[in-house]
């Protein structure tokens, strides 16, 4: 074997079939691959120079007052285009001295999935594939198993059923949320109110944070989110319930669109029976400091050290 | 100017082969291609294609990455003893294991990224333009140690072979005290992507301080592993003379890292099945199944009988000595760490999920052909710099009117000059 074949007679010819041979195996690779159409999901038709704007758009927090501005716009055009409505984005800040904190009385809940349904009316998220913050479990009575719970138990059956009770778990908005320092951008972090929110044009997708979460929280947009015009809640703001994109986390924020402008979040508007109590932690008058200071609470795996500001108690 | 000429060299160099090279380079750009063209379609709809799921939401891809991070730390088990114990079997071949290092490295990054939703953002994941959750957020410490360990594994290999190329001899103590930091950085990538899995405090599989130790042994043992197939193939072809004692060297590190692996799986079972609470859950899914569901347990298994079937072979002499066994063991551990580290650790700390929830996890072929891409990637990578690294060492390409066994015959005279000299520094010291 000679090092260097450059006195070979025929190299031109070689030099021929070996390119025809690597084609055809980048070929054959295509056809492998098995990819189909090249058309593309509805993304709306958004302008080029939107399109740069949202690319080397910066974090949530390192925009100016005009840059979060224009990015609103970016989005109110995009969403314009790809629903036919007119979404108006907001930007409410979090109110000084207030501190959120929700509690759940176990023994009025039924098990109606209200709260679920009140949730996707208000929060945009994708329809079939379904996307759900709130989770309702169906539990055995006398015990605490999370294992042996049903999340799945059918709409379609009278509820309760005897012998069960029910846990309906939703982002408990950590004061110490293991989901923002697992963040490797700082995509996520908890507001001045408490409430731990997503930069969704700033997530690169990874992961991590949901694997850090306790509370199974966090849902993720394995595709484009697919939102039914007639579904979209055109009132969102730009922290909270404004329609996502594919690739990108999200979850529960305790409603930020509403609850920052002093209404109540849409689960708890939701809920029948009255089982849901939402409130200032910082204000003793509140009802949910109430329940605080009168009532059993507890919250779930208080072992490692979240300190979620969700309490569940009974009367 | 000589940096450039150095490099276009190494290009003419990689770009010459017989037609077995460019047909084993054709097949490489197939599956590149293939995982390509699959990716292409996973950025048009998003990571839907693959298995993963809420419930489930890392897979293949990190699982490979996990793996793979093993093998490029192994590289240090020949770094060790060339640089530092000036081993002359291993200095022969310790470029090739850097080499191997950095494709490794690569394929890590790689998987990283075809793993993330947004890939239009990574430049998120920077200290500047984008913003870094350093030192909180344990994604941040890989990207660090990851990029840190291919740096260095380029420039020491970079640095010797630059010189030899323009026949001056490198500076010893400069190529020292870089082998001692690749050292501790090889210990630091696999701790740090142990910590990744380990941090999260909300998956009790996870969350044991044996992870990281593990990791490390599983390590020292499949990477080793996989370097001896590696060799023996370039042995094979003829693309690189290897020593039978670098063999040996690496097969005993084998048997011994899956040793110290299975003792810590055995701790790690006592703890999980003697007083099995809640936490215990996902490794009675792993081994046993859980509510009747029990997609694992098959691979665990086999993953334990191939790692005690490669330990058997590798612990009788008569077997370790024999090429044939040998490699038949190494690629027993291989796949059984690689099943191990895989859908054997990475994939059960997401079952049941944190509500309780038993959600299966199977790779769609999507995630496979991806995943086969990456691979291609590596290979490609090592081929090509495998062969300007011979090219040098043979002192063929600053000399390219030499010839092939010419060639040969001048390093192995070399090497024994060296070796002849060592030995006399030996006798002065030890009789002055
Ligand atoms: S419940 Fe989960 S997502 Fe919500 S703040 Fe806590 S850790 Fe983060
Ligand atoms: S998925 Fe998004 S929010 Fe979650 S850790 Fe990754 S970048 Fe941060």
């Amino acid at each position: 074997m000679k090092f260097t074949n450059n006195n070979l007679p025929d190299l031109g010819r070689r030099k021929a079939i070996r390119l025809v041979g690597m084609g055809a195996a980048v070929g054959m690779g295509a056809l492998a691959s098995g990819s189909s159409s090249l058309a593309t999901p509805n993304m709306g038709n958004v302008s080029l120079a939107d399109q740069v704007g949202s690319f080397f758009q910066d974090h949530y927090k390192r925009m100016s007052p005009e840059e979060i501005q224009e990015a609103i716009e970016r989005l109110e055009r995009k969403y314009k285009s790809k629903y036919q409505v007119e979404v108006k984005v907001g930007d409410p800040k979090p109110l000084p001295d207030v501190l959120f904190g929700y509690a759940l009385n176990i023994s009025k809940c039924q098990g109606y999935r209200e709260c679920v349904k009140g949730c996707t009316a208000e929060n945009n998220q994708s329809k079939d594939p379904n996307l759900e913050y709130i989770r309702v479990l169906e539990m055995d009575r006398g015990q605490m198993n999370l294992e042996t719970a049903d999340p799945y138990y059918p709409s379609t059956e009278e509820v309760p059923k005897p012998g069960k009770f029910y846990l309906p778990i939703q982002c408990h908005h950590c004061e110490n949320p293991p989901c923002v320092k697992a963040c490797p951008v700082k995509a996520t972090w908890k507001e001045p109110d408490g409430i731990v929110v997503i930069d969704y044009n700033w997530c690169i997708g990874c992961r991590m944070c949901a694997n850090a979460c306790p509370y199974w929280a966090r849902k993720f947009n394995w595709t484009e989110p697919n939102l039914p015009v007639d579904t979209v809640n055109t009132q969102t703001g730009y922290l909270s319930n404004r329609p996502r994109e594919k690739g990108v986390m999200e979850k529960c924020t305790f409603c930020a669109q509403r609850s920052r402008e002093g209404r109540m979040p849409a689960c708890q508007e939701a809920c029948p029976t009255g089982a849901r109590v939402f409130g200032n932690l910082l204000d003793p008058d509140s009802e949910i400091r109430y329940v605080l200071e009168n009532k059993n609470v507890f919250r779930l795996k208080e072992e490692l050290n979240t300190e979620p500001k969700f309490w569940y108690y009974s009367d | 100017m000589k940096l450039i000429r150095f490099f276009i060299d190494c290009a003419k160099v990689s770009l010459s082969g017989n037609t077995a090279y460019w047909a084993w380079v054709s097949v490489l750009l197939f599956f590149i291609s293939m995982g390509g063209f699959t990716y292409l379609e996973q950025m048009r709809v998003g990571l839907v294609i693959t298995g993963m799921s809420d419930q489930v939401s890392w897979g293949f891809y990190v699982s490979n990455f996990t793996f793979l991070v093993g093998v490029a730390a192994a590289a240090v088990m020949l770094v060790i003893p060339a640089y530092i114990f000036h081993n002359p079997d291993a200095k022969r071949v310790v470029l090739l294991g850097e080499g191997l290092a950095v494709a490794a490295s690569l394929m890590c990054m790689l998987f990283v990224s075809v793993d993330l939703g947004r890939p239009d953002r990574i430049w998120h994941l920077s200290p500047w333009p984008g913003m870094f959750n350093w030192p909180s957020s344990l994604l941040t410490w890989d990207v660090i140690v990851l990029s840190g360990y291919l740096g260095l594994n380029l420039a020491i290999p970079g640095y010797i072979l630059y010189n030899r190329y323009q026949g001056t001899e490198y500076n010893k103590k400069l190529v020292f005290g870089a082998a001692v930091l690749s050292m501790f950085w090889a210990i630091s990538i696999h701790t740090v992507t142990a910590f990744l899995f380990a941090s999260n405090s909300a998956r009790p599989f996870w969350a044991s301080a044996l992870v990281a130790p593990r990791f490390l042994a599983t390590a020292f043992c499949a990477g080793p592993a996989f370097i001896i197939l590696a060799f023996s193939v370039m042995h094979k072809v003829q693309a690189f003379q290897i020593g039978h004692k670098v063999i040996d060297l690496l097969s005993v590190i084998v048997a011994v890292s899956m040793q110290i692996n299975l003792i810590m799986l055995a701790a790690e079972l006592f703890v999980e099945f003697y007083a099995e609470g809640q936490h215990s859950a996902s490794a009675r899914y792993l081994f046993l199944g859980l509510d009747g569901k029990s997609a694992l347990v098959p691979w665990i298994w086999s993953a334990q009988a191939l790692n005690v079937g490669a330990l058997i072979l590798l612990m009788i002499e008569k077997t370790r000595k024999n090429y044939y066994f040998l490699a038949l063991a190494c690629v027993m551990a291989v796949i059984g760490i690689w099943i191990e580290k895989g859908m054997g650790f990475v994939i059960p700390g997401f079952i049941p999920t944190p509500l309780g929830e038993v959600f299966e996890y199977m790779p769609t072929w999507m995630e496979v052909k991806v995943a086969l891409g990456v691979y291609g990637i590596g290979a490609l990578v090592f081929t090509l710099m495998m062969k300007p690294l011979r090219a040098i060492q043979l002192g063929l390409l600053a000399n390219p009117n030499l010839d092939l066994v010419a060639a040969k015959q001048l390093y192995e005279q070399r090497e024994r000059e060296a070796l002849e000299q060592r030995i006399r520094g030996y006798e002065t010291k030890i009789d002055p």
